[in-house]
Parts: C-alpha cells; structure tokens; sequence
C-alpha cells in the first residue's frame, strides 16, 4: 500500500489567463481508491488529461506507474484505463463495435479479444444488447459500456472522472459496487474524480480536496473531518420536564455551545465547540440534577469538510 | 508505428461513416451521376444535338478552338465519335478529380471535425496511440476510400462510357495513357490534397458542417481545371497530366507537413 502509484511534485497548468492546476504536489498509493473532490472546473479532469500525457504541464513533474506522462505517453496509456467526464462512445456503433475497435486499440491480443468483449459485456449485464446501436442506449447503459472499455486491456490504475454523474440512484449504486470491487478484490488502483461527496466518503481511502485547481487538503475521510471539521451537532435527550431548564443549562456554557440549542419535541440539538466538549457539556448537566437519557454525536463527514473548506476560501477572498 | 491501431482507427471511422446519410449520400449520388448518367448522356448527344438546338457544326467550332495538340488526337474520328471523345475522354477527365476529392475531404471533415462534434475524440486520446499513429489513421480513414471510390468510379465509368458509346464508336476507346496516368498519379494526390485542406480546416472548425463548408473551397482549383479546358486554355495531355500531379503533390505534401505538426492530441482536446 505505500509505494506511490503517482507521484506529483509542483504541478502546474495554466490556459492562457487560467490557472487550471495551481502547483499541485500529491502521492498516490498502489491499491488505494484515491478521491480527487472539487467542484465543476475545480482542475480535476486537467489533472487527468495531465497525468495521462494528453495534454502538457506548465510546470512541475509527475511520475505516473514509475513512467512520465509526457515522455512516455503511450507507454503509460497501455497500462492505464479512463472513464472520461462524458462516456465518449461512437453512438452509431453497436457495443461489440465500440469494445472491439478499442480492443485493437489497447493491445488486447488478437485471439482474446472475442472472449474480452464478450465477458466485459456479459460481466455489465450488456450482452443481450450487444449488437445494437449505442445511440439507443439509456445513460446507465452507456456509462457501464464506457467503463467496460477502460478495463478491457485490464489496467492497473483506473482513473475516472465523475463516473455516476447523471445516474439514477440504482445505476449509481452499481457502479460504485463494481469501483469498489475492482480496488479491494482485483486489487487496481483507482483515481476517482467526483463532486459527489457522499460517494467519495463510502467509497476512497484517501481524498484530495482541490479548489480551483489547488490542494486544499489531503488525507483520509476520518482524517479530514477531526482537522477540518471542530464543530459538532449533538443531540441531547432528557426528561420531558427538564427541556426548559436543559437549554438554560447549556446556555450557560458557551465555551462549550455555540449559540442557542434548538428545543425539538423529543430533545435539544446543540453545536458544540468541539468532540472533547462532550464530558463536560454531561457533567455540566448532571451537576444540575438532569435526567440524561441519550447524547449522541452526529458523526461528520466529507460534505462538512468541503463545505467548511469552502467557506474558509470565500471568507479569505 | 503500431498497424493495429492504426487499422482499428480506420476501421471505426469508415463504420461510423457508413452509418452517417449525411456522409454517404454526396459519395454515392455524385459519383453515379458522373460515372453513369452523363457516359450516357453524352452518348446520346449525336442524336440530340438538334433537339437541344445546337448544330453539329457549333461542336466542330467549339473543337476546332481546342489547342492543336488535341485537335491532332480527335483527327482520325468522325464528328460523332469526335464529340464523344471530346467530351468522355477529356472534358470529364478534370471533373473526375471532383470525386476523390471531394470523397476525401467529406470523409476528414467527419473524421476530424465530425469526431470532435460528437465528443468521441477524447477516449481515442487516452489509449495508447501516438500522436503521429493518430494522425497517420485519421489520413488513411479518408484516403483510402477516396482513392477506392475514385478506382471504383473509374472502372464503372469505363465500362459506361464504351457501352453507351458503343454504337458510335464501334470499338474499346477508354481508357487512354492520359487516363491510367490521372488515376495512377493525380487521383491519390488530389485525394490527398482534400485531406490536407481538411486537416488544417478541422483545427479551427466546431464540427463537420462547419469543417466541410469552409473546406469546400478546394473544388475551386478543379473547377478552374474544367472551365481551362472547355475555354480551349490547356488539355490533358498525359504531360498535363503529369505534371499536374506533381503540383499537386507538393501541395499537398506541404499541407500534411503544416497539418501534422498541429496534430497534438492537447490541441485537438482543447481547440
């Protein structure tokens, strides 16, 4: 797990007066679902069409598969597979078409590529449609047969740029089970470019957070939300008669609480400065004779973090 | 240079051409037209010249102005074969380089243009081609079936051309040595010439109606061509001929030369 699968030092990549990938520097471990979070024109498919030697850095270096991108392309792309943003198929082309051409296009050597295709469409339940033209296909459909053509040459690093965009919940699902199965049981790399939090979270070991075009942070989902995330919404459910004097309580406390807890039906939900205010926010409590049936902490996640780093980048502007 | 690839490319640009009407009605239509119709028409011509109101001698006028070199070449015919000759063997002679190029530069237009247009370039710039394979299969999609439409067009024409004749001529009278020379020399220049045009148009077009109206252009020498002959200016002579296809290669190997060094996979992604 620790060998860097890339390795990116300083990169840099401008369009005329944009800035699209502002001195990027980050590593990439082998066997790892890396999430590369940002918003739309955040740098995220630059730094994929950088890191494939589409197209050429302004500045710095990168390693990717030991090899440099720029110099040693095709090399690299034979050992890579993209899902790109849209799923770029020839839609006047049946499926078959669309995999065997690419098949030739990959390498796949003459004699397997029937058996390539063939298991690829069977393996995203897109066999029985083979033969038909693409332009018919629904968008879950198309996005399957643009995934099945980045793994037919079975690359080691997969990289893929937003690749449940558009789909509905189901189609969605399936493929973050398919992403899952080729890191953990195929053991592939994957480079995972999304705006979807809620997948990023689930799915990658390890997450990069880019606003336009720079590292704003990097580490584990976990890792981010103890950093990034202080604050920490608790719920806090006590005797139906002690609400009152509950919330007067925890106004009383506010190097603990932030501002003023919001009284439900069944409890008050406070935001506390932090996860270590926790014990004292129960002891202040029990001190004054409350009755407390249940704290629970809502853990936070990835969307916290990108919305609180966000809106650190806003207030600076 | 990986030939694989370069044959999977070829081979799915030409399936997606086959699948596009826009594309293959103007490499269907033209060519039946030119190779079918007008031997037959122009066959018939003897016999219509005055139902049309045109006089035997107003073609014998419009030959005698014909450079002397020609007029030596038509002098053992009589009038009826000499109209046929005239007009089968050489009026249509430049019209014919029409086909290849204009094969070659509908085909690129899609292949280059069009590819961009329906966002299918981008997968293709992320398999392990280089950039010059690319540019060689890109070439190749559109070159090869000029070339083979025009070879095609040209041994149907030959056999219309005799037959619709026939009864006039009484004898093979097509193909001359200008002929063999135009389809062995020109034809895969000027196919190739409509290629380098389209190639440099495609750079800066959004999509194939774009690329192949501003690359449409390229008919206007062939024209120049056609209306040079009928004024009596030049003919093609097999020296023309010869001649004319080393021009044309120049040029065009001028175009491929500017056109391959724009051909960066980062450039087409982003123009």
């Amino acid at each position: 797990m620790d060998t860097p699968i890339i390795a990116i030092t300083q990169l840099t990549r401008r369009f005329k007066e944009t800035t699209a990938v502002d001195n990027l520097s980050l590593e990439v471990r082998a066997g790892e679902i890396f999430g590369f979070l940002g918003h739309n024109g955040a740098g995220k498919t630059t730094t994929v069409r950088l890191l494939n030697g589409v197209i050429e850095p302004t500045s710095g270096s990168m390693t990717v598969l030991g090899l440099n991108p720029q110099a040693d392309g095709p090399r690299l792309r034979a050992r890579t597979g993209v899902l790109t943003e849209t799923p770029s198929l020839d839609e006047r082309l049946t499926a078959w078409d669309n995999l065997s051409i690419y098949a030739d296009l990959y390498g796949v050597q003459n004699k397997n590529v029937n058996q390539r295709v063939s298991e690829l469409l069977t393996e995203f339940e897109l066999a029985n449609r083979a033969k038909e033209r693409v332009s018919g296909y629904s968008k879950g459909m198309k996005q399957r047969l643009a995934l099945a053509r980045a793994l037919l040459h079975k690359p080691e690093l997969l990289f893929l740029d937003e690749p449940t965009s558009g789909l509905d919940p189901v189609a969605a699902r399936h493929v973050n089970e398919l992403i899952e199965r080729l890191a953990r049981r195929e053991n592939r790399s994957v480079f995972l470019c999304t705006h979807n939090l809620v997948e990023a979270q689930k799915l990658c070991d390890r997450v990069a957070i880019l606003e336009h075009g720079r590292l704003v942070a990097l580490g584990t989902p976990a890792e981010l939300t103890r950093q990034y995330v202080r604050q920490l919404e608790v719920e806090v459910e006590v005797g139906e008669e002690q609400m009152g004097a509950a919330s007067q309580i925890l106004q009383r406390l506010p190097d603990l609480v932030i501002g003023e807890p919001v009284q439900t039906k069944e409890n008050l939900i406070a935001t506390l400065v932090g996860r270590e205010a926790i014990p004292d926010l129960l002891a202040a409590l029990m001190q004054n004779n409350m009755r407390v049936y249940r704290i629970a902490a809502q853990e936070a996640d990835l969307e916290q973090v990108y919305f609180t780093l966000h809106g650190e980048k806003e207030a600076m502007k | 240079m990986n030939w694989r690839a370069i044959f999977a490319i070829v081979r799915k640009d030409l399936k997606v051409v086959m699948q596009n009407k826009g594309v293959l009605l103007p490499i269907t239509i033209i060519p039946l037209v030119l190779f079918v119709v007008l031997p037959w028409l122009t066959a018939l011509a003897p016999k219509l010249v005055n139902v049309a109101g045109v006089s035997f001698s107003q073609l014998d006028e419009l030959i005698a102005r014909m450079p002397t070199a020609l007029q030596q070449e038509l002098a053992g015919y009589d009038l009826s074969q000499k109209v046929i000759v005239f007009f089968l063997v050489y009026m249509l002679a430049p019209l014919f380089l029409i086909i290849p190029l204009m094969v070659a530069s509908v085909i690129a237009a899609d292949s280059f243009a069009g590819e961009k247009e329906r966002k299918t370039l981008e997968a293709l710039l992320f398999t392990p081609t280089t950039d010059r394979e690319l540019f060689i299969a890109k070439l190749l999609s559109a070159w090869l079936p000029a070339v083979a439409v025009a070879l095609i067009g040209f041994i149907l024409y030959a056999v219309m051309a005799n037959a619709a004749a026939w009864s006039v001529m009484h004898h093979l009278f097509f193909p001359n040595s200008m002929w063999l020379s135009l389809i062995i020399w020109v034809v895969p220049a000027v196919a190739g010439f409509g290629l380098g045009v389209m190639v440099l148009v495609s750079a800066r077009a959004q999509g194939f109606q774009d690329a192949y109206q501003l690359g449409s252009v390229v008919v206007v020498p062939v024209l120049l061509l056609v209306v040079g002959q009928i004024s009596g200016v030049m003919y093609f002579s097999v020296g023309v001929v010869l001649l004319l296809g080393l021009v044309v290669w120049l040029l065009t190997s001028l175009l491929l030369f500017f056109g391959s060094r724009s051909f960066r996979r980062g450039k087409l992604l982003l123009s």
